[in-house]
């Protein structure tokens, strides 16, 4: 085959800077940026989006994607972008939170940009622990987990349920779109970066808030290998946190 | 030219919001403040402005946050405890250098206190009432005629210093009526573009970023230096002040927003019975007036009235160090403030005494 046949198949998004993560081995932060920025691509609006980055290991949303960044405090991010959205209502934006920045200091926020039918895309990526702070108790953490604030495993009795947002929010006129989503093995990833795509689509059309929980691994606080958390996502968290699209008012 | 009004301060101080461009509110719901939401929900939708009442203090301060970021003129607005709850937002805005205004109609603490007229909020809206060390452009407005005029200047100092400005005034200047000539505003020639902020339909040219985040070597502690280097430049340039009766006072009765509408009528009274009092107001409580406490204020006693237990009286004895200072005031109860008389009393016992 000359150099001419040759097709390139696989490149990095553009959307995405060139520059290394500072992401732990294994950690799926990085593919679910790429999912997000080869939605931004697909539609060609890496230029006019505004991401809005959270507390916690996605804080440096800026320094990956090539795109507007505004750094929300904890939790607050779903009321910057509704700041954000309402001055550039034309503008695509979207929120990239973690389960304690969501889940737990931000549900108010969620909770009410959700119900204003915001057109906000918001990406949640549930990893059951505080994985910046050390892997602390989430609002995610499953029964029994044991982490650095459950040590002897979560007592739902005491410490409640991991809490699944996707259903909750579901309930909410405002919300056009919500999934869950994993990105544990190559299938997964096609259908995230789908639902993803999606999420973005569904604000571009102007339809309501868009919702997608990605579930994703923490090997450095869970104590496993990547491939091990890989397996723990399926076996543990999947059970409780059950895939699919919970609602699609454009279907 | 403007016709003249008769309006309540808190109307007056959304009126010069509008008048300054402002397009952008997120507030919730606080006495005595409720009338600012109230007129700006109905005024700014046919504007082509949006009014968000926002799910919590936390979020109204968030979504101005977003909106300033965002290049907007913006504002939210409450009352003391509801303050409270902005001060995270305003500690961000603040780091992220997101201009924009922020009203205080502020009330009796602490904790639920009462809706009684207060300036125990003074520390809080001055010193930076969040974490971190910063400092807020904070204006107090004595007038209903005021609450207009400072709601133009906040947008403009807000926007030129890329500081977060507060109005801090209280239930009498915001609930009062009052005659207002609504100026109309013109923008200062040369107010800098916003070349920071997320202002176009999409990004021209290079990434912007707006964030409070340093964690690289000596970026935090270079952010901190410039953000106290602005504070620095806007007392030297910034201050604003009202001097009543001072040349020849040998008393200077100092106090702020409304206190000073008593305290003035106090002095008034002092003159006419021959005492050589006069009456210096802070406009900008931050800037504070450092410079003209020196000027009216060495080697005369002063006497400062507040509607609390003495909070502005520790900046004025800092400005006056050589200065017999002597304060006078009173926290916040059921209805109950001073009188001129009672104000009076302090000005004829503190002049008899030399």
């Amino acid at each position: 085959m000359t150099e001419q046949q040759m097709k390139q198949v696989f490149a990095r998004p553009a959307s995405l800077k060139p520059v290394p993560t500072h992401f732990c081995p294994g950690c799926q932060h990085g593919t679910i940026h790429r999912l997000v920025a080869e939605a931004l691509d697909h539609f060609g609006i890496a230029d006019q989006t505004i991401g809005v980055a959270s507390v916690g290991c996605s804080v440096f949303l800026y320094g990956y994607f090539n795109i507007d960044v505004i750094e929300a405090p904890h939790g607050r991010a779903p009321a910057v972008a509704t700041g954000a959205k309402r001055v550039h209502p034309g503008r695509p934006v979207f929120t990239y939170q973690g389960d304690g920045d969501l889940a737990a200091i931000g549900t108010s926020e969620i909770i009410h940009s959700a119900n204003r039918g915001e057109l906000l895309t918001v990406i949640f990526v549930n990893n059951t622990t505080y994985g910046m702070t050390g892997g602390q108790m989430a609002p995610t953490t499953l029964p029994q987990q044991t982490t650095s604030t459950s040590p002897r495993g979560r007592n739902v009795a005491k410490d409640g349920y991991p809490i699944r947002m996707t259903e909750l929010l579901s309930g909410l006129e405002g919300v056009a779109y919500a999934a869950r989503v994993a990105v544990n093995s190559p299938k997964h990833v096609l259908q995230a970066g789908k639902v993803i795509r999606k999420a973005f689509k569904t604000q571009l059309d102007g339809k309501g808030f868009a919702f997608v929980e990605v579930l994703s691994t923490c090997p450095t606080n869970w104590g496993m290998d990547p491939l091990a958390a890989n397996a723990r996502v399926a076996e543990e968290m999947i059970p409780y946190f059950p895939l699919g699209v919970f609602k699609d008012v454009t279907a | 030219m403007s016709k003249r009004l008769f309006v309540k301060g808190n109307e007056a101080v959304a009126m010069g919001a509008l008048a300054a461009g402002c397009r952008y509110y997120f507030g919730y719901p606080i006495t005595p403040q409720s009338d600012i939401p109230e007129y700006l929900s109905r005024e700014l939708p046919p504007l082509g402005g949006e009014f968000i009442q926002a799910e919590s203090e936390i979020a109204s301060i968030n979504m101005l946050l977003g909106a300033s970021a965002c290049g907007a003129r913006a504002m939210t607005s409450s009352s003391s405890p509801g303050i409270s709850l902005k001060q995270e937002g305003l500690s961000y805005m603040a780091g992220s250098e997101c201009p924009g205004l922020i009203v205080n109609i502020s009330r009796s603490g602490p904790g639920l206190g009462g809706i009684d007229a207060s300036q125990a909020d003074y520390f809080q809206a001055t010193k930076g009432g969040g974490h971190g060390g910063y400092h807020l452009i904070v204006l107090a407005p004595a007038s209903v005629q005021e609450m207009y005029d400072l709601a133009l200047l906040a947008f403009d100092l807000s926007d030129r210093y890329r500081v977060p400005a507060m109005i801090l005034a209280d239930a009498v200047i915001g609930q009062m009526k009052e005659a207002l000539v609504p100026h109309p505003y013109v923008a200062p020639a040369d107010l800098p573009a916003k070349d920071w902020a997320l202002t176009g339909p999409g990004r021209a040219g290079e990434q912007k970023i707006v964030k409070s985040l340093y964690l690289g070597d000596g970026e935090l502690e270079a952010h901190n230096n410039r953000l106290h280097a602005k504070y620095a430049r806007m007392q030297e340039c910034e201050t604003r002040f009202e001097a009543i009766d001072l040349d020849d006072a040998e008393l200077v009765v100092t106090a702020y927003g409304s206190t000073a509408r008593i305290a003035h009528t106090a002095v008034r009274l002092a003159r006419q019975q021959g005492i050589r009092v006069g009456l210096l107001r802070p406009i900008t409580l931050f800037p504070f007036p450092t410079a003209a406490y020196r000027q009216y204020g060495t080697g005369r006693k002063l006497l400062c009235f507040e509607l609390n237990n003495g909070q502005m009286v520790e900046d004025v004895r800092l400005a006056v160090p050589g200065s017999e200072v002597v304060f006078y005031g009173r926290p916040p109860g059921a209805g109950s403030l001073p009188t001129p008389e009672e104000f009076l009393q302090q000005i004829l016992a503190l002049a008899g005494g030399r």
